[in-house]
């Protein structure tokens, strides 16, 4: 390490190809971010393996699977009505897709050479992906529902028609930058959060590596600073996937039932 | 940045890995497990509520037959002071009878032995009489020597004995 103790955090969002070939731009080859999804789906089944146990009175696991389902079917049932129902398994999948993702590239496992873990999420290829697919349920299921009526989203109730040139553009704008503000706000976030921790944890190993009373003060400061973060960081975790999952719910409704 | 740098030689592998997987959850566990996981929650939510509408009514049917037990306690109570104060009603008329009766027999005996004390005492004044005469008879006779006949002392004696 001591070698390459260059500050690089970007390092950490770098996708290679496990077996160690180039990167060819095909689809299947297996990269280390196929792996860390495969790693969250892994996480996912298993935690919800747990839940299936199906009894009357939950034990722990059983109450925390249920709490999670029954979280996202809120969401959905809340946001969107009695309708929403059709939403939650997506409501779901964004939810906790997103939240395992977030989680599991926060775990320690870097202690380990080769097992430093890969934020999915922090890729706008996967969270543009699951934002396309957020908006397009949401134009598919609106043109579906109300056909050109659909349009109506556009002109808020009780606008007069004088504004109408000015709201009307407005309203579609703020419509069509949806799906960007939902990716890049998770993708954002990710490697915000993934670069202060990473800034801030080689400041800790130069400092030590100086040898020098400054040094060690840097390092002692950075340690404590970090700690924070990480903390934060799991919070932010948290409140992006839940994010994510509360405007893909807001904007179905609007789809559902105009406004 | 790599996710700029990298993004077409890695978008094709990033999407088709993200849609096994996105695929995997949402039809698997979204559509699979979760229905199955929130019926459970169904069942439950259901049978708490029907355990407490059970319940609620079992309380109802309690308190009725509470109802109806304090309502028989109470006329059995009224039945049995109306049958006390009957039997007491009954009690103290047998009682005034008896007396009555009691006092009819008390009062035939006193008139008969009455009776037999006015005759007794008929009887003895009438022997008084016969004995003063004679008595009187012989005092006469001792004192002053005079005889008297026995129909004069008693025509004597009568006199005094009317006087008295």
């Amino acid at each position: 390490m001591a070698a390459e103790s260059k500050i690089d955090p970007m390092h950490q969002f770098q996708i290679d190809a496990l077996s160690g070939g180039a990167l060819d731009g095909t689809p299947f080859i297996f990269t280390n971010s196929a792996l860390w999804m495969l790693i969250v789906l892994g996480a996912i089944l298993l935690f919800m393996w747990g839940g299936m146990k199906r009894e009357l009175v939950p034990g722990r696991w059983q109450a925390a699977v249920e709490m999670l389902t029954g979280f996202a079917s809120g969401l959905a049932i809340g946001n969107i009505g009695p309708e929403g129902k059709k939403y939650v398994p997506w409501i779901f999948t964004v939810f906790t897709f997103i939240l395992f993702s977030n989680f599991m590239g926060m775990m320690p496992f870097g202690i380990f050479e080769k097992a430093h873990p890969f934020t999915v999420t922090s890729q706008f290829s996967v969270t543009g992906v699951l934002a396309i697919i957020s908006f397009s349920i949401v134009l598919i299921v609106g043109f579906w529902k109300h056909g050109f009526h659909f349009f109506s989203l556009f002109v808020p109730h009780g606008t007069p028609a004088l504004l109408l040139p000015l709201i009307v553009p407005i309203e579609m704008i703020s419509f069509l930058v949806r799906p960007f503000s939902l990716a890049l706000r998770l993708f954002v976030a990710m490697i915000a959060g993934h670069i202060l921790v990473d800034v801030f944890g080689y400041f800790i190993v130069n400092g030590i590596n100086a040898g020098t009373p400054m040094g060690y003060f840097v390092s002692a400061i950075s340690f404590v600073f970090i700690a924070g973060v990480n903390a934060l960081e799991l919070l932010v975790c948290a409140i992006q996937a839940y994010v994510f999952a509360l405007l893909t719910s807001l904007y179905i409704n609007d789809a559902v039932h105009l406004h | 940045m790599p996710q700029l740098n990298q993004l077409l030689l890695v978008y094709q592998s990033q999407w088709f890995w993200l849609a096994v997987v996105l695929a995997a959850i949402y039809f698997g566990i979204g559509r699979g497990m979760v229905p199955k996981i929130e019926r459970v929650v169904e069942d439950r939510n259901a049978k708490i509520a029907a355990d407490l509408v059970a319940a609620e009514r079992a309380r109802a049917g309690a308190d009725a037959a509470e109802e109806r037990a304090r309502a028989a306690d109470l006329a059995a109570r009224a039945a049995a002071h109306e049958v006390t104060a009957a039997a007491k009603a009954k009690a103290a008329k047998d009682a005034v009878a008896r007396l009555a009766k009691a006092d009819a027999a008390i009062a035939g005996k006193l008139a008969t032995a009455e009776a037999a004390l006015g005759k007794a005492r008929k009887d003895a004044l009438a022997n008084l009489e016969a004995v003063a005469a004679e008595a009187a008879q012989d005092i006469v006779t001792k004192v002053s020597g005079a005889s008297v006949t026995a129909a004069k002392a008693k025509s004597a004696v009568k006199a005094v004995f009317a006087n008295a």
